[in-house]
C-alpha cells in the first residue's frame, strides 16, 4: 500500500498542519519507505488475536470521586498566547452574518 | 568514575567531612566546563545552592531520605512547577509549569536537589538528540558522537558529572539506548511503576519515567523513591514504597537469550564475543542459558511506530495555539490559528510522526495498520510472558552497535527507527528492562546490555543484574 500526493494532502488537513508542497515529496517517501518496511506485518497470521487496547488489562483501581481545584483562574491563564484579564483571546472564528 | 555513589556520600556528609554545598559547586563546575555539549536547557544554580544550604544547616544525624543532598537532572518534559518546560520544542518556548509531575514532588520529599532542565529530542522522539528545537547534545565521551536519544541530554550531564543521576522518559528505549552509549545504567521501570502525572504525553501506552545513574544502586534507589501508586494516574499500579533493591532472588538463575538474535548480522562483533564470553562465564557459576525463541522481532519496529505515532499524533492534537504555547503571527481564523502555530511550531520529525499516525488511523487504512499492529503487539506481550514462566530473566542487547557520529543517521528516519530495535520490546509488552555499561567497542565507546524482566519483577531483575554483573569484570563500568 503506498500513499499518494493526494492522501497525503487529505491526512495532512485531518492533523491540522500546513500544506507545504515544496516538502511533500520527502515526506512522501519518508512514509512510503517505513509503509513499505511495516509490510512484514501481512506476513503475520493474527486470526483470532484480540488487539492489545490497553496495558493495564486488569482495571484501573477506583478513587474517590471528589472536586480537587488544583488551578486557579490567573494560573490557568498564565500560558495563554494572547488574553484579556478574563479570558483566552482568540481570533475571530464567527463571521459577521446580515442581521 | 566521577561519583562513589549515594552511600559513601551520605557517609562523607554524616561525617562532617563535605557538604552539599560543596557537591553543588563541583557539578556547577562541571556544568560550566561542559557547556558546549548542549546537555542543560537551563540550571537552577542559585535554588539548588539555596537547597543545599538548607539541608547543611539541618546537618546529618539520624536518618537521611534516600536522596538526601542528591543532585539530579530532571528531562525538559516533565513538568516542575513554575519552572519553564518546552519538550525541546518550540511550540513550548515560553511555557511555565503550573505543577509539578509527581516524580518530582517525590523527588523533593526525598531529599534531592534539582539542578537543572535537560536537553532531549523534540517531545521525546528521536534516537540521537538531534531533533531538539534547542540544538544538539554531544557525547561526553567523544563529542563527535551523539549521546543517544530521546533523554540524551539526561544521559551526558551524569556522564559529565553535571549531576549524581538523572530522570528521563523511556517511550521505545529513550532511556536505555542514551545509557548504553554513554557507558551508563538506565532503567525502564514496568508500565504503572510510575506515574505519569506531568510528563508530557508522547505514546500513552508505552510511556515511562526512567532513571539514569552510573551505578546500579544508585539508579535502584531513585526508581524506588519515584515509584508508586499515584491518584493523578489511573495506570499507576504499584504499591507505594515498595523496596526495590531487595530481594530473595539468590539464584541460581535462568536466563533467558535469543540465539537467532546473537546472529544477527547488524550485531557489533565485539558485542557478540563478550555476550559470548559472559554466558560462558555465568554458566560455569551454576547459572543456567535457555535458548528462547523470539519470533516477530522484524515486527518490533513497524508495530511500535505505527502505535506510537498514533498514540502522538492524538496527544500532539492538544497544541492548537489556544490555551498554552506558540500561537502563529499570521494566526487570523480557527484554522490558521491550528495549522499555522503548529506547523511552525513542530519540527520536522515531530511532523513526519504526526501524519504517520494520522494515516494509519484514517479510514481505509485503520484496520491494516492500526488495528493489526495491537494485534501483533499481543502475540509479542503473549510470547514474553511465556519466556518468564521458564526464565528469570532475558539478555539481549540495548543496540544494535555503539554511539554512531552526529549528523550519520539524521537524514535517515528509517535507519534512526531501526536504533530501537532491541528496546521497543519492554515497552510494547510494558516490561522492566535495563541497560549496563557493556564494552567498550572498538571504537572505545561503550556498548550495552540488556536485562528484561516479568511484570513488576523488578526487585529480582535488580538482583539477578548486580550479580551476574559482578561475575563479569569487562561489563565493569569504563
Amino acid at each position: 500500500m503506498k500513499v499518494n500526493l493526494e492522501t497525503l494532502e487529505r491526512i495532512t488537513h485531518l492533523a491540522r498542519l500546513e500544506w507545504d508542497p515544496d516538502r511533500a515529496d520527502a515526506m512522501l517517501e519518508d512514509m512510503n519507505r517505513f509503509l513499505e518496511y511495516a509490510r512484514v506485518l501481512d506476513q503475520a497470521p493474527t486470526e483470532g488475536v484480540a488487539p492489545l487496547v490497553y496495558m493495564n488489562e486488569n482495571g484501573l483501581p477506583p478513587r474517590e470521586d471528589r472536586v480537587i481545584a488544583e488551578t486557579n483562574h490567573e494560573e490557568a491563564l498564565m500560558n495563554a498566547p494572547s488574553k484579556d484579564s478574563d479570558y483566552f483571546r482568540v481570533p475571530k472564528v464567527l463571521k459577521k452574518s446580515g442581521g | 568514575m566521577i561519583f562513589d555513589g549515594i552511600q559513601c556520600y551520605h557517609d562523607r556528609l554524616r561525617s562532617g567531612l563535605q557538604t552539599v554545598r560543596a557537591e553543588v559547586l563541583a557539578c556547577l563546575e562541571r556544568i560550566h566546563r561542559y557547556e558546549s555539549y548542549g546537555a542543560f536547557l537551563e540550571v537552577y544554580a542559585e535554588e539548588a545552592l539555596a537547597k543545599a544550604d538548607a539541608l547543611d544547616a539541618q546537618g546529618f544525624g539520624g536518618d537521611l531520605a534516600p536522596l538526601t543532598g542528591v543532585v539530579v537532572g530532571v528531562k525538559d518534559n516533565i513538568c516542575y512547577k513554575n519552572h519553564r518546560l518546552t519538550a525541546g520544542s518550540h511550540i513550548l518556548e515560553g511555557f511555565v509549569s503550573l505543577y509539578s509531575a509527581t516524580v518530582v514532588e517525590r523527588l523533593e520529599e526525598a531529599g534531592a536537589v534539582i539542578i537543572g532542565r535537560l536537553n532531549c529530542d523534540e517531545f521525546a522522539m528521536g534516537s540521537s538528540n538531534e531533533n531538539s528545537a534547542f540544538g544538539p547534545v554531544r557525547n561526553p565521551l567523544d563529542p563527535d558522537r551523539v549521546p543517544g536519544g530521546s533523554s540524551g541530554g539526561s544521559a551526558a550531564a551524569v556522564a559529565f558529572g553535571g549531576c549524581h543521576l538523572s530522570l528521563g522518559t523511556d517511550t521505545g528505549g529513550s532511556v536505555r539506548q542514551p545509557a548504553s552509549y554513554c557507558g551508563l545504567v538506565g532503567i525502564k521501570p514496568t508500565y504503572g511503576r510510575v506515574s505519569r502525572h506531568g510528563i508530557v504525553a508522547f505514546g500513552s501506552s508505552f510511556d515511562q519515567v526512567g532513571v539514569f545513574g552510573e551505578h546500579l544502586e544508585d539508579a535502584v534507589t531513585l526508581l524506588s523513591c519515584i515509584s508508586g501508586a499515584d491518584d493523578h494516574d489511573a495506570t499507576c499500579t504499584a504499591s507505594p514504597g515498595e523496596p526495590l533493591n531487595t530481594s530473595s532472588s539468590n539464584g541460581p538463575y535462568r536466563l533467558g537469550y535469543s540465539p537467532e538474535w546473537l546472529e544477527n548480522p547488524a550485531l557489533s562483533p565485539v558485542w557478540r564475543q563478550r555476550m559470548q564470553e559472559a554466558m560462558k562465564t555465568w554458566e560455569e557459576a551454576g547459572h543456567t542459558l535457555v535458548p528462547c525463541s523470539v519470533q516477530g522481532l522484524e515486527c518490533a519496529i513497524p508495530v511500535y511506530y505505527i502505535l506510537a505515532t498514533a498514540e502522538a499524533s492524538s496527544n500532539l492534537s492538544r497544541y492548537a495555539g489556544m490555551h498554552y504555547g506558540y500561537r502563529s503571527p499570521e494566526a487570523h481564523s480557527l484554522e490558521t490559528t491550528l495549522k499555522k502555530s503548529r506547523s511552525q511550531g513542530f519540527g520536522p520529525e515531530v511532523q513526519r510522526r504526526i501524519l504517520l499516525g494520522t494515516f494509519v488511523l484514517s479510514e481505509g487504512y485503520y484496520d491494516a495498520y492500526y488495528a493489526k499492529a495491537q494485534k501483533v503487539r499481543r502475540q509479542l506481550k503473549d510470547r514474553f510472558d511465556q519466556v518468564f514462566e521458564s526464565c528469570d530473566a532475558f539478555v539481549l542487547p540495548t543496540t544494535a552497535g555503539s554511539a554512531f557520529r552526529l549528523g550519520e543517521k539524521s537524514s535517515d528516519p528509517l535507519a534512526m527507527y531501526l536504533e530501537d530495535q532491541f528496546t521497543v520490546l519492554a515497552n510494547l509488552t510494558g516490561l522492566p528492562a535495563l541497560s549496563i555499561p557493556f564494552g567498550p567497542d572498538t571504537n572505545g565507546m561503550p556498548l550495552g546490555l540488556q536485562f528484561m524482566g516479568p511484570s513488576f519483577g523488578e526487585a529480582a531483575l535488580f538482583e539477578i543484574t548486580g550479580r551476574l554483573q559482578a561475575l563479569v569484570p569487562n561489563i565493569q563500568p569504563l
